[in-house]
C-alpha cells in the first residue's frame, strides 16, 4: 500500500465495428495509482478520452473478481497479462514499472471476431455447450442428493475442470487458435460425476465435433494451460481425447451411434 | 447478431472409420499411432546399423537375416515387405494428418494478422513449434536416404546387399555426412515433442506416469540421435572405413568394424 | 422537499392461500389451474434475465413445454452476476442430523429477516429448499463432499445448525453453471430462443395486462419489441446506486424500474444490506469492492487503534492500546454479530477517526492469536484462496499484517411487489430473484439468496404461472404492430436520442460517482431525517445536472458501453429519490434500515411492531416526489414478534 504513481504509455487496439479496419492507438497516461486494477486504469484513460471528446475504449469487464469470464485482454502478448493464474480484472498495476510500454489487444482467434475495439464475441462456446454440455435432469425429476454417494477424490477433480470461466484465454493464447482446454474441462466435469454417465460419449462425440466446427485443434503446446486464470491443466484434454476415441472406435452403442 | 439459439443439428453419413479420421481428435490419434510406428522403427534400425562397428559380414548378415525373417515361418521377404507396406501407409497417413491439421490451424487464428504484438510463449517449446518444419526435413531425408542406400542413386557406387560398403562409401563424402548428421538432429527435435506428444493424443494421462512421459521422450530423442548420427561422424573421422572385397583368405586383409 | 404527508391505499393482497401455514403451498400446488401439455406449446413466455432465478425457470419452463424467449444483456447466459455467489447456499436437508428442519429454516429467515417478510412465502422457501439440493446434484454441480461419498455442509451466519451447501469458494458459479446448461440444453431442443447482448428498455402493458417488452440490440442498437403471454423479469439487484457496492458493474434497476414506471409496484426499496467483510476502497478510482466472505470472522479478531491518530504499524501497537470493540460491547456474540450490527460498530470507529490504512477507511481483522492457537496450516486451509485473493488486490500479506477490512452494499431485500405466486400487481408480470422483494424480509441472512433465486425459478413459477396463463387460453399474444407497443419503442428511442443529444461535459460515470457518494454517507449504515431529506432535495439536482452536462460520444447503432450506463445512471436517480422517501417515511430502525432517531439507548436498532409490520409497495405517479404509498399488512400466525439481541 503506497500512494506511488506509474507514467505509462498504452499501445490499445482501436476498431470501430466488426468490419471497420482496425489500428493501434497510443496514448501517454500519467498518474495511474500503484493500487488500481488493470481494469481501473482503463477507466482512468476511458475518463480522458471522453473528456478530450474522443470516444472511450469498449472492453468487456462486470464482475472484477475473476469469476464472471467477461474480461478478455490480451496484454503484451500474453492472455490476461503476465501474472499465473490472474485473470485480466485481478491484474494490479504494482506489477508495472514506471515508463511501461503496455500493447493491448482483443482475443486472437477467427472464431471470435471483433465487434469494437477490445470487445469479441464468445458466441462459439455457447454452441459447445448447447451441442451437450448439460445433464438431462428435467426439474423435479431428481432422486435425493445424498442416493448417490460420489467419491471425494472424484467430485475434487469433477470441480477442479468445473471452475472453468469460459473466458476464452486458453483459445488467445493457443497459437492454433484450439479451444481444447475449454471444451475438455466441460467435459471432465460432467465426464468424471456417476450423474454424466448416462449422456458421457454421445456429450463428447457431439461437443468436440461442434467444436472443431469453430476452431484450430491441439498440438499439445500447452500455451492454453500457462494462460488459464483458472490453471486448468491440460490433462483433461487427454481425459477428452481418451473419451472421444472410446465413443467413435470403442463404444459407438453407448455413443447412440449405430453404424 | 445477438441471437444464440440451437446450431442446425449436422448429419454425417460416412462410414465411421472416416468420420472418426475427419475430425482433429482422430487425425491426432492416428498421427500418434503412426508415429508410434515411427518411433519402433527408428529405434531398431539405429540397433541394426550399430552393427556396422562389429564388421562387414555381421551388418550384412543382418540386412540378409532382415529378408529371412521368419526363417521357415514365412517365404524370404514377405515380412520385409509387409513391414515396408505397413511403414509406407504409417507414414502416409501422418503426413496427410499433419498437412491437413495444419490447414485447419491456419484458419483458425484470426485473419487479420496485422494487429498483433508478437505472441509471448510462455510454455509452449521450439520443439512443439516446429514439429511441420522437423517434420518436412525428415521427410527429404527419408527420400535421399532410399535413393542413397537402398535403390543406389545416391551417387556413391552402390553394390546391392553389400549395406557395409554402400554406406562407408557414402558417408565418407563430407557433403552426405552432413546431410545425415543435421536430418537426424532435425528427426530428433521432432522426436522431442512428438514422443510426449503422443500420450495425450492417445489419452495415455495418469499422476503417476506424467513425469516419466516427458523424460521418456527426452531420453528417446536423445538416444536416436546420438546413435544415428555416431555413424557418419565415425566414418569421417577414419574409425570405419572401406572393407576390401574379394580378397583371398590368405592374403591379409584388414578387418572391418570398429577400429582405433 | 416535502416529503411527508404521503398518500396511502391499504389492503394490497397478496393472495395468501388459506389455511395452516405448513400447508399452504401443498393445497395451493392443488388448488392452481394448469395447462395441458399439448396447450402449452400455445403460450409465449419472455423472460428477462438469465441469472440463478431467470435460468432456472426459463429452462423449467421450457421443459413444461412452453415457449421461452429468454434475454440477457450478457455476452453469455452465464455471466449473470449470480455467478459470484462465494459462500453457499442453505437447505433444510438436516444430513447433518444437528436438529434442523423446514420450520427452524422458515424461523430463521423470519427472524433474521426482522420479522418484515412474509411467513407463508418464507415456509414455501423452505419447503423447497431441499428439492433445490437434489436438483442441483442431479445436474452435476459438485457440491463439497466428505470422503465417505456425502455432501458436506457448513454452517453460516445467523444459524445454530450446519444447513449451507457449497463447492469451494465458488457456489453461485456452480449452482449458475448448473442452470445455465439446463437452459443450454432447451435451446438446442429448439424450446428457448435465446437473446444475448440484449436489454429490456422497457414494459409493454395493454389493457392492464404485461403483454410483453421492448429491446435494445446492444450491438447494432436495434430497437425491438417482443410480444408473450407473459413477462417474466428476473433482472437481480439495484445495490449499484451506491456506485461501489460488490456487486458486478453492469448489475442495475432498469427493467425492473421501467416496469415500475408502467405501473408495478416497488416494495421496500430502503432495504439495503451492507457487509461487514470487504476490502476498503484503496483511492477515488476504485470502480467495485470484494467481498471476503463472512467465514473470516470465525477466527478473526476485529480491533483499531484506540487513539484516533496512532500512526504506528498494526504490529507496533500493543494489547493496551487496542479496542477489540465487537467482543467489547457484545461479549455473547463478539466477532460474530450478524452483518448489520458488525457494519455499524465498524462505520462508528471510522467516523470517530480511529480508521486504519492510508486512507483510515477500515479496521483490522486480524488472524495473529488464531494463527498462534491453530498454526499457520490450519488457517491455510480453511481461507487460503481468501487470503490469496486479499493480497492479490491489496498486495499485502495477511500473515504478517492484519488484514484491513469496511463494509460495502453487498444485496439489496426491495423490489418489484409481488404476490404469492410472485406476480406483480400488474397481471402477466412475474418477478423472480433478487429483483423482486418477497423473501428476505430487512435482512437477508447468508445463503438464503441463492436458494431463493432457484426456489423461484425451479419449483415456485413454473407452478403459479399456469393458473394465469389457463385464463387467457385461446387468446393470441397481442401482436407488437399494436399501438401499445408502438408507443414503447419510441419512448426508448427518444430516451436514446435525448441522452446523445445532450453533449455536456462530464462523463456518465462521474455522475454515478455523485451520487454514489449522496447515498453512501446521506442513506447508508445509518440514516436520519435530516440526512435523507438533505439527499431528497440535491439528488434531483444532480439529475437535472445530468440531464443538461452528461457527455454520451458515439452513436446509437453500434455497440456503446456509455450510452448503456447513462440510462442506467439516469433509472438510479429516480430510483434514489423513491428509496429515501421510502426510508424516510420508514420511522423506525428494521435489519438494513437504520434510522438514528430510533435506536435504544445502547444504540442498538428499535423496532415499531405497531406501525410499520407492513410491507411499503409504492405506486409510481409520473413524478420521482410524489409517490403513492400502499400498505400490505404482515400478519405472524406462527411466530412471536421478539427483539433481537445479541449481547
Ligand atoms: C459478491 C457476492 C457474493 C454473494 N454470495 C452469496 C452467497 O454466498 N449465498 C447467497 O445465497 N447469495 C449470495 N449473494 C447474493 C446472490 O448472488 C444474488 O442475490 C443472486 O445471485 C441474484 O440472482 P438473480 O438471478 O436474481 O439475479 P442476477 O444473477 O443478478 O442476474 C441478473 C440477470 O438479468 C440480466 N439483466 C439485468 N437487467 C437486464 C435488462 N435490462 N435486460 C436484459 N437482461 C437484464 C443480466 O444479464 C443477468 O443475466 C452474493 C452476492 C454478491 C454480490
Ligand atoms: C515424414 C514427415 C513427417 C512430418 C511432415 C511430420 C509431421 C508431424 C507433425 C506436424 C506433428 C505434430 C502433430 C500434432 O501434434 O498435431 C507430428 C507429430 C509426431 N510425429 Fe511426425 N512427422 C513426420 C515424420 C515423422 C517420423 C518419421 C516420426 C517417427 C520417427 C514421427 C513421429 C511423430 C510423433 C511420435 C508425433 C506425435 C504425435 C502426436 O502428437 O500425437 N513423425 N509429426
Ligand atoms: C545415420 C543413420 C542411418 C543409417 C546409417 C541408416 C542406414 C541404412 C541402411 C544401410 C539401409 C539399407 C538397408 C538395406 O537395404 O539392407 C537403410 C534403409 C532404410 N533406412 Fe536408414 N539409416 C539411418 C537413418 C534412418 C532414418 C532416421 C530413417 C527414417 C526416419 C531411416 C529409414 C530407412 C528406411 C525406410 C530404409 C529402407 C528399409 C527397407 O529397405 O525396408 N534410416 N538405412
Ligand atoms: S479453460 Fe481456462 S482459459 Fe479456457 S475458458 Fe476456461 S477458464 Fe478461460
Ligand atoms: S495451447 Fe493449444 S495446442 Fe493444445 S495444449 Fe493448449 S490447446
Ligand atoms: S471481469 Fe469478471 S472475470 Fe474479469
Amino acid at each position: 500500500m503506497t500512494g506511488k504513481t506509474l507514467t505509462l504509455r498504452l499501445k490499445v487496439w482501436r476498431q470501430d465495428g466488426p468490419r471497420a479496419a482496425g489500428r493501434f492507438e497510443e496514448y501517454d497516461l500519467p498518474g495511474i495509482s500503484v493500487d488500481m486494477s488493470f481494469l481501473e486504469m482503463l477507466d482512468v484513460l476511458n475518463e480522458r478520452l471522453n473528456s478530450d471528446g474522443h470516444q472511450p475504449v469498449a472492453f468487456e469487464h462486470d464482475c472484477r473478481e475473476g469469476i464472471c469470464g467477461s474480461c478478455s485482454l490480451m496484454i503484451n502478448g500474453m492472455a490476461h497479462g503476465p501474472r499465473k493464474g490472474t485473470a485480466t480484472c485481478q491484474l494490479h498495476m504494482r506489477h508495472y514499472r514506471d515508463g511501461d510500454e503496455i500493447v493491448i489487444e482483443p482475443w486472437r482467434s477467427s472464431a471470435f471476431p471483433i465487434i469494437k475495439d477490445l470487445v469479441v464475441d464468445r458466441a462459439p462456446f455457447d454452441a459447445i455447450i448447447q451441442a451437450g454440455g448439460y445433464i438431462s435432469a428435467p426439474a423435479g425429476s431428481a432422486p435425493d442428493a445424498n442416493s448417490v454417494p460420489i467419491p471425494k477424490e472424484a467430485s475434487d477433480s469433477a470441480m477442479d475442470a468445473a471452475q472453468c470461466i469460459g473466458c476464452g484465454a486458453c483459445v488467445a493464447a493457443c497459437p492454433n487458435g484450439a479451444a481444447n482446454l475449454f471444451t475438455s474441462a466441460k467435459l471432465a466435469h460432467l465426464n468424471l460425476l456417476p450423474q454424466g454417465q448416462a449422456e458421457r460419449y454421445s456429450r463428447t462425440v457431439a461437443m468436440v465435433d461442434t467444436m472443431e466446427d469453430h476452431f484450430g485443434s491441439c498440438t499439445n503446446h500447452g500455451e492454453c494451460e500457462a494462460a488459464c486464470p483458472k490453471e486448468i491443466s491440460i490433462d483433461f484434454i487427454a481425459l477428452m481425447n481418451r473419451d472421444y476415441v472410446k465413443a467413435q472406435l470403442f463404444n459407438r452403442k453407448l455413443a447412440g451411434q449405430r453404424r | 447478431m445477438a441471437t444464440a439459439t440451437a446450431p442446425a443439428k449436422r448429419k454425417r453419413e460416412l462410414p465411421w472409420p472416416i468420420t472418426f479420421y475427419r475430425s482433429a481428435v482422430g487425425k491426432k490419434w492416428v498421427m500418434a499411432i503412426s508415429g508410434v510406428i515411427g518411433l519402433g522403427f527408428v529405434v531398431v534400425h539405429m540397433i541394426g546399423n550399430l552393427k556396422l562397428y562389429l564388421s562387414r559380414e555381421e551388418i550384412n548378415l543382418y540386412g540378409e537375416a532382415l529378408r529371412e525373417f521368419p526363417k521357415h515361418l514365412l517365404p524370404r521377404t514377405v515380412f520385409l515387405w509387409t513391414t515396408r507396406v505397413v511403414l509406407v501407409l504409417a507414414l502416409l497417413v501422418h503426413v496427410h494428418a499433419a498437412a491437413s491439421l495444419t490447414r485447419m490451424n491456419a484458419k483458425a487464428r484470426p485473419r487479420n494478422q496485422q494487429y498483433q504484438s508478437p505472441r509471448d510463449y510462455q510454455v509452449a517449446n521450439y520443439a512443439s513449434r516446429t514439429m511441420r518444419w522437423t517434420g518436412i526435413i525428415v521427410l527429404l531425408f527419408i527420400g535421399f536416404h532410399l535413393l542413397d542406400l537402398t535403390w543406389g542413386g545416391g551417387g556413391a557406387d552402390f553394390e546391392r546387399g553389400d549395406a557395409y560398403n554402400n554406406l562407408v562409401r557414402s558417408f565418407d563424402r563430407p557433403l552426405v555426412a552432413a546431410v545425415y548428421v543435421i536430418a537426424n538432429l532435425a528427426l530428433g527435435v521432432h522426436l522431442f515433442h512428438g514422443a510426449w506428444s503422443m500420450f495425450q493424443s492417445l489419452g495415455v494421462n495418469n499422476p503417476r506416469i506424467n513425469k516419466a512421459r516427458k523424460r521418456f521422450a527426452q531420453g528417446f530423442a536423445a538416444l536416436i540421435v546420438i546413435g544415428n548420427i555416431s555413424f557418419p561422424i565415425a566414418v569421417q573421422a577414419g574409425w570405419v572405413d572401406e572393407a576390401c572385397v574379394g580378397t583371398e583368405h590368405d592374403e591379409p586383409c584388414e578387418p572391418s568394424g570398429l577400429k582405433f | 422537499m416535502a416529503s411527508n404527508p404521503t398518500a396511502t391505499v391499504t389492503g394490497l393482497d397478496s393472495k395468501i392461500p388459506a389455511g395452516p401455514l405448513a400447508d399452504k403451498w401443498t393445497n395451493h400446488k392443488f388448488d392452481v389451474k394448469l395447462v395441458n401439455p399439448a396447450n402449452k406449446r400455445r403460450f409465449t413466455v419472455l423472460v428477462v434475465g438469465t441469472g440463478l432465478a431467470g435460468a432456472s425457470a426459463a429452462a423449467t419452463l421450457a421443459e413444461l413445454g412452453y415457449k421461452v424467449v429468454c434475454f440477457s444483456f450478457h455476452d453469455s447466459p452465464r455471466r449473470a452476476h449470480s455467478i459470484a455467489a462465494q459462500g453457499g447456499i442453505n437447505a433444510a436437508k438436516n444430513y447433518r442430523n444437528d436438529g434442523d428442519s423446514v420450520h427452524r429454516l422458515f424461523y430463521d429467515t423470519i427472524k433474521g429477516g426482522d420479522y418484515r417478510a412474509r411467513e407463508a412465502n418464507v415456509h414455501r422457501l423452505a419447503e423447497v429448499s431441499t428439492d433445490i439440493i437434489d436438483q442441483c446434484t442431479a445436474q452435476g454441480v459438485p457440491f463439497a463432499r466428505e470422503y465417505g461419498g456425502l455432501l458436506d455442509n457448513r454452517s453460516f451466519g445467523g444459524a445454530q445448525v450446519s444447513r449451507t451447501f457449497y463447492a469451494r469458494g465458488q457456489t453461485g458459479q456452480q449452482l449458475l453453471l448448473g442452470a445455465y446448461q439446463a437452459l443450454a440444453r432447451q435451446i438446442h431442443l429448439g424450446n428457448v430462443e435465446m437473446h444475448n447482448r440484449t436489454e429490456m428498455l422497457d414494459l409493454v402493458v395493454k389493457d392492464g395486462r404485461a403483454t410483453g417488452i421492448v429491446t435494445r440490440d446492444l450491438v447494432n442498437g436495434e430497437v425491438k419489441s417482443w410480444s408473450g403471454h407473459a413477462v417474466v423479469v428476473a433482472t437481480g439487484g439495484y445495490g449499484n446506486v451506491f456506485y461501489l457496492s460488490t456487486n458486478a458493474m453492469q448489475s442495475n434497476v432498469t427493467a425492473i424500474w421501467r416496469a415500475h414506471r408502467r405501473g408495478a409496484l416497488m416494495a421496500n426499496p430502503c432495504y439495503t444490506q451492507i457487509h461487514p467483510t470487504c476490502i476498503p476502497a484503496s483511492d477515488d478510482f476504485q470502480s467495485k469492492l470484494t467481498l471476503m466472505s463472512e467465514s473470516l470472522r470465525n477466527d478473526g479478531r476485529i480491533w483499531v487503534p484506540k487513539n484516533a491518530d496512532d500512526g504506528r504499524s498494526p504490529d507496533q501497537i500493543p494489547e493496551d492500546d487496542r479496542d477489540y470493540y465487537l467482543e467489547r460491547r457484545y461479549p455473547a456474540f463478539g466477532n460474530l454479530v450478524p452483518r448489520d450490527v458488525a457494519s455499524r460498530a465498524s462505520k462508528k470507529e471510522v467516523d470517530a477517526g480511529r480508521g486504519v490504512g492510508p486512507l483510515k477507511n477500515g479496521v483490522y481483522l486480524d488472524f495473529a492469536d488464531a494463527i498462534g492457537r491453530l498454526g499457520r496450516d490450519v488457517i491455510e486451509e480453511r481461507y487460503s484462496n481468501l487470503i490469496e485473493m486479499y493480497d492479490r488486490i491489496t498486495g499485502e500479506d495477511p500473515y504478517q499484517v492484519p488484514m484491513r477490512i469496511y463494509p460495502a452494499v453487498h444485496y439489496t431485500m426491495g423490489g418489484l411487489w409481488v404476490d404469492y405466486n410472485l406476480m406483480s400487481n400488474v397481471p402477466g408480470l412475474y418477478v423472480l430473484g433478487e429483483a423482486n422483494f418477497s423473501d428476505h424480509g430487512a435482512n437477508r441472512l447468508g445463503a438464503s439468496a441463492l436458494m431463493q433465486g432457484l426456489a423461484d425459478g425451479y419449483f415456485v413459477l413454473p407452478y403459479t404461472i399456469g393458473d394465469y396463463l389457463a385464463g387467457l387460453l385461446g387468446q393470441p399474444a397481442v401482436p407488437t404492430s399494436d399501438a401499445a407497443f408502438s408507443e414503447a419503442e419510441a419512448n426508448v428511442s427518444d430516451m436514446t436520442k435525448r441522452m446523445l443529444s445532450v453533449k455536456g461535459t462530464r462523463s456518465v460515470d462521474y455522475f454515478h460517482k455523485e451520487l454514489g457518494k449522496l447515498m453512501w454517507d446521506n442513506c447508508g449504515m445509518a440514516r436520519s431525517r435530516e440526512t435523507l431529506e438533505k439527499n431528497l432535495s440535491e439528488i434531483p439536482a444532480l439529475a437535472e445536472e445530468f440531464w443538461n452536462d452528461v457527455r454520451v460520444l458515439g452513436d446509437g447503432e453500434s455497440l456503446n458501453q456509455s450510452l448503456e450506463r447513462a440510462g442506467r445512471v439516469a433509472d438510479y436517480f429516480e430510483f434514489a429519490t423513491l428509496l429515501c422517501h421510502d426510508a424516510l417515511v420508514r420511522e423506525e430502525s428494521c435489519g438494513g434500515h437504520f434510522r438514528v432517531e430510533h435506536a435504544q439507548d445502547d444504540g442498538e436498532a428499535r423496532r415499531d411492531d405497531e406501525n410499520f409490520a407492513h410491507v411499503a409497495a409504492w405506486e409510481w405517479t409520473g413524478a420521482p416526489s410524489a409517490p403513492v404509498l400502499h400498505k400490505e399488512e404482515l400478519v405472524f400466525e406462527s411466530v412471536h414478534l421478539a427483539t433481537r439481541s445479541y449481547k
